[in-house]
């Protein structure tokens, strides 16, 4: 799991983040070609746009998000997830990501012990 | 030949139609013998008295000549017959006097072209005690028997029940153009095995068929009649006799007659109607069903003039009221019973229960019906109904491999058969290795039958397409007349055919490639010209597209659409079976319906007992969501 601190971009009168989410309680989790688990309706990070303020803050497609600014994000709507990343009111967002090789190691070390 | 198109009648042996008159049964199989020996003069030649499988199974399928004469007994044979055998019933075992009619030397090889039926019969003769048991012996005791099991005739046109009598054939002389019908006999009158014999020989021509097809129901409206006139008869003699001292009887009585009379109509009008049909099927042994219902009709009404004459007659009685009362119920049982063979007779076989499978044994044609609850000898006919509609008409000239494929194999198998005998003694090695060598061949002759029929359906094709298109362009040379055209162009006259002058116009054309045609599908024995041109007549006359006047000649059409005017005569069917015929369908039956080039095996299964459920569905259970993939950037 990895902390990531995206700072957002301001252009013009939105707020943009650099990367694309899929996924929720609402939506298909069969479809989601990033799960390892296809019943998991977690947010996930489809598309990350080049140079944007996710790539450089360290983002990378197919991260499964967890929380944003302590929000808890693997059991909410599409758009839920939305509002969360999108608030206009806020020009840095917290994310808690799991990624597949994240998991890997963590699982490894855990076995390890 | 072609076995249906022909109004040939081909002769089957025909046993016995009831268990126990095994003497008769007896002579029926010499006379079944002496009447496939009077036709097949063919064989005659050929008798063999020691194979009798051999020579039963040739006489069986012999091809029999044309007989010119009609099947059946005449009326006077029939009457000879029965007033010279006055009912002598023969329920004794083993047939009293029963010996084995023994026609005149001469006859003897005549007898050994069904030397199946007479050897056995003559072997089993101790042992007729009845029908099925003696059929069952022979059937042991025959490898080829299980063909002779329970061989009875059926006729498509024909009676339902009761008799199938035989006449002799003239089995004495080259006179083999005699056909005869055995006769399965009757209930009540069973023959000895002279008699029959001496009124058979006596018979030198057969009577027309309808007599035969029409004496059950003329037994059975005799006896329909007479229970319909006996409760009049019980409301007039008291009338007649003893009339003065009668006590009168009022409006209960009137009340009575009305009802009296209205019943009797009911009863004439409705047996009229459902009973004394001509039937269409002279089938082996009794109809079972009907002879049950007849005997009781003739039960009650004999018990109740019993005891109109114990009761009534004899002390005089006076109450007339009581007499019109007894003469009622007498019409009320009748009507039950009415309603009992209702049920019996046609509705029983209405709800299905039965699958049969029909599989034509030439060509493989095989069909799926359902029937009801029916005895053997009733499906036979159902199924032969059916069989003239649905089943594509058997051309025997489709049959075969062409020998090009055929002998390729055959003579594979002899040179490594001859191999294979000098390095082996053990049989089943030989036989194994020219299977192998077979298998081994075999791959050769598949490449030439799939080659063979791929060139046979180009062919086909071919001239199928030659053949539309001369026909179609016939068409166009003719145009119906309107009433109007005739007066509007004088100038041009052109002249007025009719029909058939119109189809001989436009037949020339098309001759040629219609010909060829039915040569390459080998159907020109059904198509005549003067049938063509007959067809095309018609067609003309109906309005008719080109197309239409094909449909006939593209596919081979049910066997009834080359059926010829027979008359009276009737198709000839074998029914076998290795049960009594007149025992019912169940799981597992199987039956074949015998003519003399090919045969219809019938299975039997029964339909599967269905249990059906029950599920409700709430119509606004009905509710749908989209399938969500949506992707959304931020």
């Amino acid at each position: 799991q990895q902390r990531i601190e995206i700072h957002k971009l301001r252009d013009g009168d939105n707020l943009i983040l650099g990367f694309s989410i899929g996924g929720g309680i609402d939506q298909d989790p069969s479809q989601n070609p990033f799960s390892e688990d296809k019943t998991d309706k977690g947010i996930y990070v489809t598309r990350v746009s080049k140079g944007g303020p996710a790539e450089v803050a360290g983002l990378r497609m197919g991260d499964k998000i967890m929380q944003v600014n302590g929000w808890d994000m693997t059991m909410v709507t599409h758009d839920q997830a939305r509002k969360k990343l999108t608030k206009k009111n806020e020009d840095v967002v917290r994310l808690l990501v799991t990624r597949k090789s994240l998991e890997n190691a963590v699982r490894q070390s855990m076995m390890q012990h | 030949m072609h076995g249906e198109g022909t109004s040939r009648i081909h002769f089957h042996c025909v046993f016995g139609a009831f268990e126990g008159r095994s003497a008769g049964a007896g002579l029926f199989h010499t006379l079944l013998c002496v009447q496939r020996s009077a036709h097949s003069a063919v064989w005659k030649k050929r008798s063999v008295l020691s194979s009798p499988s051999a020579s039963k199974i040739d006489s069986l399928r012999s091809k029999v000549e044309l007989l010119k004469l009609p099947l059946t007994l005449s009326s006077k044979s029939i009457s000879e017959r029965k007033t010279r055998l006055g009912g002598a019933t023969e329920r004794s075992r083993g047939g009293a006097g029963a010996h084995k009619p023994r026609p005149p030397a001469p006859d003897m090889d005549n007898e050994s072209q069904y030397s199946g039926y007479s050897y056995k019969s003559s072997h089993s003769r101790s042992s007729r005690k009845h029908r099925d048991r003696r059929d069952r012996h022979r059937s042991k005791s025959r490898d080829s028997s299980s063909r002779a099991d329970k061989s009875v005739t059926i006729q498509a046109p024909g009676e339902p029940l009761l008799d199938a009598e035989s006449t002799r054939g003239d089995d004495r002389d080259d006179n083999w153009g005699e056909t005869t019908t055995v006769v399965t006999g009757t209930s009540e009158h069973s023959v000895s095995n002279e008699d029959l014999t001496r009124a058979s020989k006596e018979l030198e021509d057969s009577s027309p068929l309808e007599c035969r097809r029409f004496a059950g129901p003329v037994l059975s409206g005799v006896l329909g009649l007479f229970a319909l006139l006996t409760p009049l008869a019980f409301l007039l003699l008291p009338q007649l006799l003893w009339r003065d001292s009668l006590e009168p009887c009022g409006t209960p009585c009137e009340g009575l007659y009305v009802s009296l009379a209205f019943k009797l109509l009911v009863l004439l009008i409705s047996s009229w109607a459902l009973f004394l049909r001509p039937p269409r099927a002279t089938l082996p042994r009794f109809f079972v069903f009907r002879c049950l219902l007849m005997a009781l009709v003739f039960l009650f009404v004999a018990s109740y003039w019993l005891f109109y004459g114990v009761r009534v007659l004899e002390p005089r009685e006076r109450d007339y009221r009581g007499i019109v009362g007894y003469a009622v119920s007498l019409v009320d049982a009748l009507l039950f019973i009415q309603y009992l063979a209702l049920v019996l007779l046609e509705v029983r076989h209405l709800r299905p229960a039965f699958c049969l499978k029909v599989v034509r044994t030439t060509d493989g044609a095989s069909r799926f019906y359902s029937v009801g609850h029916l005895s053997i000898q009733r499906a036979a006919v159902w199924v032969l109904d059916h069989y003239y509609t649905d089943f594509p008409v058997y051309n025997p000239a489709l049959l075969n491999l062409p020998k090009s494929i055929l002998s390729k194999k055959m003579s594979g198998f002899k040179v490594y058969s001859l191999g294979e005998e000098n390095s082996t003694n053990n049989s089943t090695g030989q036989s194994r290795a020219m299977i192998a060598a077979a298998a081994r061949r075999r791959d050769n002759s598949h490449n030439e039958y799939y080659y063979e029929e791929a060139e046979m359906d180009r062919r086909v094709r071919k001239r199928k397409a030659r053949l539309v298109v001369a026909v179609e362009e016939a068409f166009t040379h003719i145009k119906r007349l309107q009433d109007d055209e005739a007066a509007s162009s004088p100038k041009h006259p052109r002249e007025v055919m009719d029909p058939r002058e119109a189809a001989q116009a436009i037949f020339a054309p098309m001759a040629r490639a219609m010909q060829k045609y039915l040569r390459t599908t080998r159907q020109q024995p059904y198509h005549s010209m003067e049938s063509i041109i007959a067809h095309l007549q018609f067609c003309i006359t109906h309005n008719m597209t080109p197309k239409a006047f094909l449909e006939r000649y593209l596919a081979p059409g049910p066997t009834m659409q080359y059926q010829r005017e027979n008359g009276s005569r009737g198709r000839q069917w074998t029914l076998v079976s290795e049960e009594p015929v007149t025992s019912a369908l169940r799981q597992g039956l199987v039956f074949s319906l015998r003519r003399l080039d090919f045969a219809l095996v019938v299975t039997v299964t029964p339909l599967p007992f269905l249990n059906l459920g029950e599920e409700f569905i709430d119509p606004k259970s009905h509710k749908f969501v989209m399938r969500l993939q949506s992707e959304t950037s931020v």
